[in-house]
Formats: structure tokens, sequence, C-alpha cells
């Protein structure tokens, strides 16, 4: 679309960019200045400089963390996705099908994020439980609240449930926007499902997916809530995401310096991470 | 290469039809000989593009049978038919080169690489693709990714039909001229049976030797371009086809004759019956003229298009059209018209009286 | 072959979604006692007990009255704020506009934890902790960037012929905007409504920060719960289920226009 220039449109921009800098540039700034300042309450700072940057890039429990939420990260996208994607595919096309599919899909994403931690707290209780249960009876010595290894099971199944929806209702829509001619033109050519798949639906799904990748990626690299209700973050620290140590530390510790140099790293990561992809994703748009 | 028969064929998109509203396709039978040019003509919803995905084997026809050769190929799918159907719209596999989009229907088939590549080049040349062969498909023009398909359908050496929906309808107004002289000249040198569909007359009188006109789900004319226009069969296909379309007038049946206002005319019609619940009378403005005696009307307007004039007269009955040359004079007024026996036909319920 | 089982997938992945909030709805007809002491698919002595609790307990109940009093104002602010700028953004090119625009997304990028205590001190600061304006501002942080987002996606597929043509009909601009604009886009401004509704609805990390009694929503009272009285599940299941039902009414509303707002490539 030809767009107009047209500088008046900043005053139709104005409120918008009120309201967020509002919450974004003067907490922010506070963030920055501890980072870079160490106080001891009173309002005195003194400059610290680089200290807090480099004390946490080296230090090891950020390192853990970072791993830990780096793999939690790349574990569900790898499931997210791929399953996203066939429940899609398999969904019905019309009929009253379509409305039950997208009203109980739906139905994880709305329920508020402690309530899912909660929900999955209650169903893992290795007594009383359903799963906890069921997995003890089926003779796995199973308790998410003792053993790492059962505490990220718990986890990332509660996310697969959680988010896995929106992958499935992003493809969906892709696959819905696909005029039937492509696929009788396959038809017409030949085409196995494969090959359907391959090179007329994953194409069209491309925009929706980098799109719910993206999405994916930003939110369980912030996650919080959900673990800090199921897990507490442990056994130990083993799922002591990033968001979870970084309030333990600002908050529990009250190690505002460190605290805030790390917020600023985490943010970055974050930033650097989606621009990157997205970047990848759209010169492939634009080459051959 | 085929010849294609249509044999008492009816589809319905519903599970239950309790009216003849409720068909999409009703009672089609048709017979198309190998290597001919033909058009589904008709406006949008009358049914032809259901009828062509049935051809194709894209859609199980509710009741009758689709021959290939009179061989009943009904269940058959679009690959065992073999046939290349050409959309509306241009699809292309945006991932693919324009090379890889003209391989894909032969290497499905299972071809072997070295004879793909020939396959490929002879066709690219025949469409003018050659230099953009290595070229990502979805980088193309409107026009580029039409060919494509069309290539793609092309590139099979034994297609037995070759189907166009609307297939000019994304291409910008002056390259439609162009890639419908391509298509001609392609029919004359494959030789292989083409059907295209449309909506529009210009496109399916030039392209096609005959032209089949739909309305409602149900064939009313079969003919070469000339027979639709000198005798339609059907009221529908008198008022669809022409520029301005074929004046319409209701009249009475008076032992064996038509009479307007009146005035008996002489028709081309051999009136048997009288049982009709309407009859009309026929005459395409082409054929109308002013005369001394006839039927009396008003003129109304005079329009001048440069080549010819159209007259807007009005009689009792209804509005007459009549066409003549820009340089005759044209009386105001009150006037006779008379009309041209040899192309002036009754009409019984809509359907001819031959 | 293989479509006659294709309905297995949907049902197998719903069922699979629906066991744990069965299991929760399960856990709030139990009493207490029945909980501790046995394992039982359904309830053995069907109780309401827990749901009575709730309702007539007022730090519960209000807890549900400040959660939905603090997203129904974020829900209109971000919505109403972001509909000029997503038609300025969609529609006019203006000094800055694609840094503004990548710059707007970026908040939606940013960690609620990274935030927390900042908020905190700077909500503090303006006198504003504890009440539900702090939480709907605060929201704004993640839920305008989206707005806009998904608004601009709906205003590009309108095309720029209507504005035109309403201008060339002699309407003024805001007569045109709210007469004939906003009418065409409902189905978008239903779809951002319904976003910015769940942002705010499943968020609690902000929620919980900038609150302590008087806007306290209701996830943090049952945060409460679970840490001081852990036995308490029967009354945790209730006022979790009962935090199901919003998100419910509001999905089977919009539920026709979900999958033609995915449609865009917009959330």
């Amino acid at each position: 679309m030809n767009k107009t220039i047209n500088q008046k449109a900043w005053l139709f921009v104005i409120p918008v960019f009120i309201l967020v800098a509002f919450n974004a540039v003067v907490p922010l700034m506070t963030v920055v200045n501890y980072a870079f300042q160490e106080t001891f309450g009173n309002n005195v700072f003194t400059w610290e400089g680089t200290r807090w940057f480099k004390q946490i890039l080296r230090s090891d429990r950020f390192h853990s963390a970072l791993g830990r939420q780096f793999l939690f990260t790349g574990v569900i996208l790898f499931i997210q996705v791929p399953l996203g994607i066939a429940i899609a595919l398999t969904m019905p096309k019309k009929g009253i099908g379509v409305s039950v599919c997208l009203v109980l899909m739906s139905m994880p994403l709305l329920i508020p994020w402690n309530v899912v931690g909660a929900m999955w707290n209650i169903i893992a209780l290795p007594e009383i439980g359903l799963l906890g249960h069921t997995l003890n009876d089926l003779g796995f010595d199973y308790n998410f609240t003792q053993q790492t290894g059962d505490a990220w099971f718990t986890t990332i199944l509660m996310d697969v449930w959680h988010w896995t929806s929106l992958v499935v209702l992003l493809s969906y829509a892709g696959l819905r926007s696909i005029q039937p001619a492509y696929y009788q033109a396959a038809e017409i050519d030949g085409a196995n499902r494969w090959a359907v798949f391959r090179h007329i639906e994953l194409p069209k799904m491309k925009k929706v997916l980098t799109i719910a990748i993206l999405l994916r990626f930003m939110d369980s690299f912030m996650i919080y809530t959900e673990p800090f209700v199921l897990t507490g973050g442990g056994p130990g620290n083993a799922t002591a995401f990033l968001s979870i140590d970084l309030v333990k530390m600002a908050l529990g510790q009250f190690d505002l310096g460190p605290a805030a140099a790390m917020s600023l790293i985490y943010f970055f990561i974050v930033l650097l991470v989606c621009w990157v992809f997205y970047n990848l994703m759209m010169r492939n748009e634009t080459q051959g | 290469m085929s010849k294609i028969t249509l044999d008492n064929l009816s589809h319905s998109y519903l599970d239950k039809q309790n009216s003849d509203a409720d068909w999409a396709l009703r009672d089609i039978n048709l017979d198309w000989q190998d290597g001919g040019a033909y058009a589904l003509l008709g406006p949008s919803g009358c049914g032809k593009t259901t009828l062509l995905n049935i051809i194709s084997g894209l859609l199980n026809p509710t009741k009758g049978k689709v021959l290939f050769d009179d061989k009943d190929v009904t269940s058959q799918t679009p690959v065992e038919r073999n046939i290349a159907q050409i959309f509306q719209f241009p699809v292309i596999y945006d991932t693919m080169t324009v090379y890889k989009n003209l391989a894909f229907p032969l290497k499905n088939r299972g071809m072997i690489d070295s004879e793909i590549d020939s396959r490929v080049k002879e066709i690219a040349e025949m469409l003018e693709l050659t230099k953009t062969l290595n070229n990502r498909a979805s980088g193309l023009t409107a026009d580029g990714k039409q060919k494509i398909s069309l290539g793609r359908g092309l590139a099979r050496s034994n297609v037995n039909v070759i189907m166009f929906d609307e297939p000019l309808t994304v291409i910008d107004p002056h390259l439609k001229w162009v890639l419908r002289s391509k298509l001609k000249e392609l029919h004359q040198k494959i030789n292989k049976t083409m059907i295209y569909v449309t909506h529009d007359q210009t496109e399916a009188l030039t392209f096609a030797n005959q032209v089949v006109v739909m309305h409602e789900g149900q064939l009313v004319q079969t003919g070469t371009p000339v027979e639709l226009f000198e005798k339609p069969k059907h009221t529908f296909v008198g008022h669809f086809i022409g520029s301005p379309g074929m004046n319409i007038l209701p009249c009475q049946i008076q032992s064996s004759t038509p009479v307007i206002d009146g005035v008996k005319i002489s028709t081309n019609s051999q009136i048997n019956k009288s049982n009709f619940s309407k009859t009309e009378i026929g005459i395409r403005p082409e054929f109308v003229s002013f005369s001394k005696e006839g039927i009396p009307v008003k003129v109304l307007k005079v329009s001048n298009t440069g080549r010819h004039k159209i007259i807007d007269t009005e009689c009792k009955s209804g509005k007459i059209k009549v066409l003549s040359h820009p340089s005759k004079d044209i009386p105001s007024g009150s006037a006779f018209l008379s009309f041209n026996k040899k192309y002036t036909y009754t009409y019984g319920d809509s359907w001819i009286i031959e | 072959m293989m479509k006659k089982y294709k309905w297995l997938v949907p049902t197998i992945y719903i069922l699979f979604l629906m066991l744990p909030i069965y299991w929760l709805l399960n856990m709030s007809f139990k009493t207490t006692t029945e909980i501790i002491n046995t394992y039982s698919l359904w309830p053995q002595k069907f109780t309401f007990e827990n749901y009575i609790t709730i309702f007539t307990d007022n730090t519960w109940y209000t807890g549900y009255l400040n959660s939905i009093y603090y997203v129904v104002m974020n829900t209109i602010l971000s919505v109403v704020a972001a509909l000029p700028a997503a038609y300025a953004f969609s529609r006019y090119k203006f000094l800055g506009d694609k840094h503004l625009f990548f710059w707007l997304l970026t908040n939606r990028m940013a960690p609620p934890a990274v935030f927390a205590l900042p908020f905190f001190q700077f909500y503090s600061s303006i006198n504003l902790f504890d009440t539900h304006v702090a939480v709907a501002l605060s929201h704004c942080l993640f839920n305008i960037p989206l707005a806009v987002w998904i608004l601009e996606g709906f205003i590009s597929a309108v095309p720029k012929e209507l504005d035109e043509t309403a201008y060339v009909d002699g309407y003024a601009f805001w007569r045109f905007f709210f007469k004939i604009f906003i009418p065409t886009i409902t189905a978008g401004i239903g779809i951002t409504m319904f976003f910015c509704f769940m942002f705010s609805w499943v968020e609690l990390l902000l929620a919980k920060t900038l609150t302590a009694v008087a806007a306290k929503p209701i996830a943090a009272t049952m945060t409460r719960t679970v840490s001081t009285s852990g036995y308490e599940l029967g009354l945790l299941a209730a006022a979790g289920s009962l935090t199901i039902i919003p998100g419910a009414i509001v999905i089977y509303f919009v539920r026709n226009y979900i999958a033609k707002g995915f449609a865009l490539g917009r959330v």
C-alpha cells in the first residue's frame, strides 16, 4: 500500500507513545541506574561502571540458569511446533467440529498463569494427583518435588498443555487461507501427501509459523509464574529459569546491582535472538 | 488425446435434493471430439466450474458418467485420467524455481531425470520461459505465473485434455490478448483437446470452434460462434451473446402466427402447437430496420458508437433496440419497424420453435 | 485409510487438555478430608462447601472483582489508544515511524520479571501503588504493542480507497473515523480486545507486585492459600475453577473471529 507522508500522524501515535514510555522508560532507567551504581538506600549512589555486568557474566549461577533456560525453550519449541502443526492438519475444516475444536483448544490460553501452575501441581501430586498417582501405580518412582527429572518432565508437560494450542490456532489459520485451487493443482500434478505438505502447506504457513515461534520463544524465555507455582524453581535450583533466578536475586537477596545488570543482559538476549531469527526468516523471503 | 463424452450428468452439493434449484448441474449430455477447442460460456454461478471439475476428476458427479474414448472414467482420479487444468489464480509452488515447478508433475510420475530435463527445456522454449528457468517462481508477474501453471500441464506429453478455468482473470488487459493468441497458437501446434471456461463472450468466441452455453446448471446450446449468433436456441443465449443482446418481445399466437401489438410477424419458426405458458419473439438489433409499415414505435434515443448507431425504440409490448449504419438517417418521433424474417424466431417457454 | 482415523488426533489432544481441568473441578467438589485421605476419580462426598466459602468471604470475591476491574480498564485503554496509532502506522509515513514501531514491539519482549521491582518503586513514588489504575497502566506495557500490531494488520487489509471516497464525499476526518472506519474493522477490534483481555487476565507477576490489599487480584489471593495452608486444596481448586469461567465466556463469544484474526498472521 502506498503511504502518504504526513508528519501530523505523530499526533495519532502520541497516546500510545506516552502510555508505553510511561511504563518502559522510567522503570528501564531505574534498572540502568542500579546496574551501573551501588546504593545503600537514601538515594546515595556510587558509580560502579561495568562491575556488576562482569560479575554476572562470569558467575556460574547465571551460566547454569541461562543453560536451563535455553534447554527448556529448545525442548518446548521442539515439541510444540511439530505437534501444533500436526494437530492443525488433522482438525476438521467445516461444520460444528471447527467451533468445538477452537473453543476447547483455546481454553488453556485463558487460564491465569498461576492457576495453570496450581492445576498441574494438583494433578501431579504423587499421592492424590491423577498423573502422579497413575505414574506411581504403573511402577514409576515419580515425585516432581524431589527428583530433577520428574520436575522437568512435569514442567515441560505443563507448558505443552498450556501453549501448544497457540501454535495450533496459528497454523490452522494459515492452512485455512490456502486457496482450494492449490490442492486441486497438486492432485492433478500427482503430488503425494508429503509433497503437498512440503511444497504447499508449509510455505503458506511460513508467516504464521514465524510469529508462532517468535511468540513461543519470547514467552517461554520469560516464563516465571507457572514453574514458580508448580515447583518453586526446585528441587534445589533444577527448574529455576532466568526469571525465577532473577526475582530470587532481586527480592530474595536484595542484590539490586547484580540483579539489574542481569535484567539488562536478559532483555538484551531476548531482543537479539528475536532480531536474528526474524531477519533470517525475512531474508529468505526476499532472496532466491 | 481422446474424445470426451458426458452421459446424463447431474451434480448437487447437497445431500438431499428437493427442487431443481438444489442441483448445480442437471442432465448434461455432451460429445467432444478429440483435438477440438471448446469453450464453456455462462455467467458466474451457472455451474461451469463444477462441470469442469467433474471432467477433471476433482469432483465426483452425483449422477451420470464421464467417458474418455468411450471408456468410463467416472471413478478415476485426476492422475489416472491424465488431464491438465489451469486455474483462475495462478497456482505455483512458491519455494521452487521455475524449472522445478515444470519438472514437478513429471517427477511425481517417476520419470527419469534426463527425460525430465529435455522435456522441461522444450516446454520452457515453447512458452518463452527459458530465461527465467532458474529464478524463483514466486518472483514472477501474474502472466509469467500463469504460464508456469500452463507449462506444468503441457510438460506431460500424453495428457488427454487441457482445461482452463477462467485463466485470464488476474492478467492485465493488454496481456490478455497476447496470452489468448498464444493459447490459440498452442492449440494448433500440439493439437490436443482444450476446454476453456469463461464468462466473457469475446474470450469464448475467439478461442473456441465450439461454444457450449450454460445457464442455471443446464446446457442451453452448443454450436459454433456463428450459430450462437444467428440462431440462439434459448432466449438466454440470445440475450447473453451479442452486444447489445437480442430483443425479446412477448407475443400472442393467432392461428399459428405470432402477433405483436396487433401486427402479424412472419418468422422462421413453424408453430404447430399453442399450449405454451409464454411465447416470445426474438430478433437481434442487427436485423431490425425502419420501414414504411410494420410495428409502430416511438424513437426514444439514438447513440452513435462510431461503428454503428444504436437506436432505442418502444412499442406497446416493450422496448426494441435497432442497430444501423452510422451514416443512415434515423426518423424521429413515430416510426415503423420491420424484422428480417430469416433471423426472426418464435420462442415457446424460452426455447426456440423451429 | 489414514483419513478415517484423522479425527483421533484432535480428539486425543482435546482429552489431554481437558484432563487437568477435570481434575481441578473434581478436587473443588471434594471435602478436605477426602482429598487428604483418599484417591478417587470423582468426589465420593459431593460438596459445595468450597464454593460457599469463596462467595461468602469478601477477601475471596473482591479478588475476582479487582481482577475484572483492571482487566476491563486495561482492555479499553489499550484499544482506544492503539486505534489511532495503528491507523497512522498503516496509512502514513512519518519521521521515525519504523523505529517507533520496532521500539513498541520490543516492549512485548521485555521480561516482566525485569520490570517487577522498578515498577513497584515507580508506582509507589507516584502514589498509585495498590490501585486498579496501576495494574491497568502497567499491563499497557505489553498489551498496547500487541494491540497496535494486530490492529495495524486489520487496517492495512482495508483498501485506502475507502478513506479517499469518504473525504471526497465531504466527511471530516473524525466523523469518517467513527462513522465509517471503526464499523468496518469491528472484527479486528473484537480480536484485539480478546487478546488484551487474555494477556491482562492471565498475567500475575506485575499485578501481584503492584497491589497489596485494595486492588489485589484473585490469582494473588490464591497464591496466599497455597503458601500459608498447604492442605486447603479444595478451596484452591474451587477458586481456580472459577477463574476459568471469564475466559471461557470470552472465547465463546469470539470463536468465529479467532480463525479470521489468526488468518492475518497477527497475534
